[in-house]
């Protein structure tokens, strides 16, 4: 037993903090975030240029054959510098194919995706706010020789970058994943403003857009055990980013309380500051202990990957907001402007919180596995 | 990262199962204790130069968590002797005072208790006043220790005193460790009753105690040393984890068993949701508690980490027993005896015992000072 990271591990950890310290200061992100596109294309291409959107994708594809433990310590680092971009939605995607496409698939799909010149996302959830598949209301109607898909699905990451999307359609035989390309005729993609100008969310629209039999992954049991699963996994990425951006704004948070002096004295001295700096560490390390734990058994051990999953995130979801809160309030007024930095991991915890479920949708789901 | 067991690991894992499911459930606790000391789990990880078993970290952590699981009882009866007392005779012990302490404890013939907290000093254990003199071959120690649990049945106590004054500020300098005989003349032990009922602490005064210079534990003035090292030991939250767990088992089941407002507790989703959060923290801890395992395994200190879980705990702790009430509507109030109580007011009883572990091992105050000032690195208050 060995709750540690390889030396391989290791240095990735290094190189992406490395990567991340030179290229993705904060002026830079801001104006990464502030730009038309809310991303840097050129960053983007750095990133796949180190194998970080090949990280789950075979090497046989163009990958690095690696899992979500690697994944999870690549987001986390990234979510530490609220670097924007489509690397978690992109990941989501390769790793969706990797696991539900045939041999054609893979090889149509893949290669592109690992080397980023694709961007990829997961399009699961719809309007009315369900998380399950039961939300999933898209058509995919037989039509002629293939199908042809009608709908909206709401909540996507990353949905106006993306090149392709892994949707979730009511078919015939009841829920189907396909894949969808963004440049096909009857798709678009709108993006949709958010409190994290830092993250993307929008919308993808279907009006009578073909899926030929050739893009369709999976169906009926199978796709709704695919659909879990994928949502459980971006639950993984999400909270990877979490446990990062909470180091983050903790530290930041650290470093005021030192510096900043009142009554002759730093505040850090007030155990009104410490206590709360020595509560956000014990959330902090404790939800990035359960994150850890959910990236491996989702490699290694998916039958546990439900529960584990649902700690991390409802945990991290309640703590991250809390930290968030707390960041402004030891700051005072400094912690209240535009131009301070605190204020981006408030927005990015409340990004996070509802995204891949909310702590009620996930201690539920606790509550059932460990049956109440 | 590998959350499975080695090989090698999990063949020890299989003989300490094989042990358990022969001599579970315990009929005879004295046989228990005679077999799992021949064994060399008693002090499992105390080097086999002294009696212990030799055993690494890892075994050790696998032991616990399987005698846990299984609701096993205490290896040995000598808690603080165990705990922290032979682990502080193992570092400072001198080969005549390893010889002549550490064989009863292991044999489970004695009982220590410890003597640091004074009416005038808890948190702040540094400051303490009880005196040590030296007179010859002897100190004279002359003062009083408080909540010194298990006084009124203890042999030994790990004593500190002052053997000098407190010089500047430095209040660490000049305390010294004693091992002192309960029964020495000029000791009187008066117990004090808790809030729960139980009498298992109690105030002892000294009075011209006499104690040899060879009990005393590491040399004058290095008492404050000895304590850490030995408090070092009280550590892997594993055991406790289990604990825990078997706690919310038994809180699961108030729930399914219970009717509020006409209603079964379990459909109400803050019921559900304060539950799956105890859970959720528990397996926090169980992970939190693996992952400072790993750093010890690869030779990393340990500094203050272990602050994380105890915070945990003491939450926990308060928080479940407080919870196990509130579902029970009016007959919350009622205690074993009574007819409405629930369960015999088990959850009544842990809902006023909890200071035992969140006041005795230091106080949830006290581990945020500590995270924050040597792990975050904030300024002393
Ligand atoms: C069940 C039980 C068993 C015990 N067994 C033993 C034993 O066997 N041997 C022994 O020596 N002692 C024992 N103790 C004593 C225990 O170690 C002390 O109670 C503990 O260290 C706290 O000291 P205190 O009770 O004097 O509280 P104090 O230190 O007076 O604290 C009172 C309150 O002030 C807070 N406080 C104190 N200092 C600070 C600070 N710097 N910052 C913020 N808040 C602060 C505390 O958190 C607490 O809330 C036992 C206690 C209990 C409850």
């Amino acid at each position: 037993m060995n709750f540690g990271f390889t030396e391989e591990q290791e240095l990735l950890r290094e190189q992406a903090q490395r990567f991340v310290e030179q290229r993705c200061t904060m002026p830079r992100v801001r104006e990464w975030a502030a730009s038309d596109q809310g991303f840097s294309r050129e960053l983007f291409a750095e990133i796949a240029e180190l194998g970080w959107t090949g990280l789950l994708i075979p090497e046989a594809h163009g990958g690095a054959g690696l899992g979500w433990v690697e994944a999870a310590l690549v987001l986390e680092v990234i979510g530490s510098a609220l670097v924007p971009g489509p690397l978690a939605s992109t990941l989501l995607a390769g790793a969706a194919i990797a696991e539900l496409g045939s041999d054609a698939q893979k090889q149509r799909y893949l290669p592109e995706l690992a080397a980023g010149k694709r961007i990829g996302t997961v399009a699961l959830l719809e309007g009315d706010g369900s998380l399950d598949v039961g939300g999933v209301a898209a058509e995919a109607k037989g039509e002629g020789g293939g199908l042809v898909a009608t709908g909206e699905k709401a909540h996507v990451l990353d949905a106006a970058a993306a090149d392709l999307f892994v949707v979730a359609l009511r078919g015939e035989q009841g829920l189907l994943l396909c894949v969808v390309e963004g440049d096909a005729e009857g798709v678009s993609a709108q993006r949709q403003p958010i409190i994290d100008r830092t993250k993307h969310l929008g919308s993808v629209r279907l009006e009578g857009a073909s899926v030929p039999a050739e893009a369709i992954l999976c169906e009926g049991a199978e796709a709704e055990a695919a659909y879990r699963r994928l949502f459980d996994l971006g639950a993984v990425a999400v909270t990877a980013e979490m446990v990062g951006a909470a180091d983050a704004a903790h530290q930041l948070t650290v470093g005021y309380a030192k510096e900043r002096t009142q009554f002759g004295r730093p505040i850090g001295q007030y155990q009104g500051v410490k206590h709360p700096l020595a509560e956000m560490f014990v959330d902090i390390a404790t939800f990035r202990s359960l994150l850890y734990y959910a990236a491996w058994v989702a490699a290694g051990q998916p039958d546990a990957l439900r529960r584990a999953v649902s700690m991390a995130k409802a945990y991290a979801s309640d703590a991250f907001a809390r930290v968030g809160i707390d960041t402004i309030q030891l700051h005072g007024a400094i912690g209240y402007t535009a131009e301070y930095d605190a204020q981006l991991y408030l927005k990015r915890s409340k990004f996070a919180r509802p995204t891949f479920g909310d702590s009620d949708y996930h201690y539920e789901r606790v509550a059932q596995l460990g049956g109440l | 990262m590998d959350f499975d067991l080695t090989p090698e690991e999990e063949a020890f894992r299989a003989e300490v199962v094989a042990f358990l499911d022969e001599n579970l459930p315990v009929k005879d606790m004295r046989a228990w204790t005679r077999k799992v000391r021949e064994k060399r789990w008693v002090g499992f990880s105390w080097p086999k130069e002294v009696g212990g078993g030799g055993g690494t970290l890892m075994q050790q952590a696998i032991l616990k968590a399987e005698m846990a699981k299984r609701r096993a009882p205490a290896l040995g009866t000598c808690f603080m002797g165990l705990a922290w007392v032979g682990p502080g005779l193992i570092e400072y012990g001198t080969a005549e005072q390893k010889q002549r302490f550490i064989p009863d404890i292991l044999d489970s013939k004695v009982q220590w208790c410890t003597g640091y907290s004074e009416p005038d000093v808890g948190s702040d254990l540094a400051a303490l006043q009880c005196r040590g003199e030296r007179d010859g071959d002897h100190y004279v120690v002359n003062g009083q220790k408080i909540w010194t649990s298990l006084a009124p049945f203890a042999d030994w106590m790990i004593l500190l005193v002052r053997t000098a004054p407190m010089e500047g500020g430095n209040k660490h300098a000049g305390i010294t460790c004693l091992l002192v005989h309960m029964k020495s003349e000029g000791i009187e032990v008066r117990p004090i009753e808790n809030m729960a009922g139980g009498r298992m602490f109690a105030e002892v005064f000294f009075t011209n105690v006499r104690v040899p210079v060879d009990q005393r534990l590491g040399a004058e003035g290095e008492g404050w040393a000895v304590t850490v090292s030995a408090l070092a030991n009280e550590r892997s939250s594993i055991s406790e984890v289990e604990a825990l767990l078997r706690r919310l088992d038994e809180l699961k089941n108030l729930a399914r068993a219970t009717r509020k407002h006409g209603r079964p507790v379990l459909e109400d989703p803050a019921v559900r949701r304060r539950i799956a959060h105890f859970e959720t923290v528990i397996e926090g801890m169980r992970l939190n508690g693996l992952r400072f395992l790993t750093k010890q395994l690869k030779g990393e200190p340990l500094t203050s980490e272990t602050s994380v879980n105890k915070l945990h705990r003491a939450t926990l702790e308060v928080a479940m027993a407080d919870f196990a009430l509130t579902l029970q509507g009016p007959a919350a109030a009622y205690t074993k005896g009574a007819e409405p109580a629930i369960e015999s007011g088990k959850w009544q009883q842990s809902s006023l015992s909890w200071p035992d572990t969140v006041i005795g091992g230091g106080t949830p105050n006290i581990q945020k000072n500590i995270i924050a000032e040597r792990i975050l690195g904030l300024p002393k208050d």
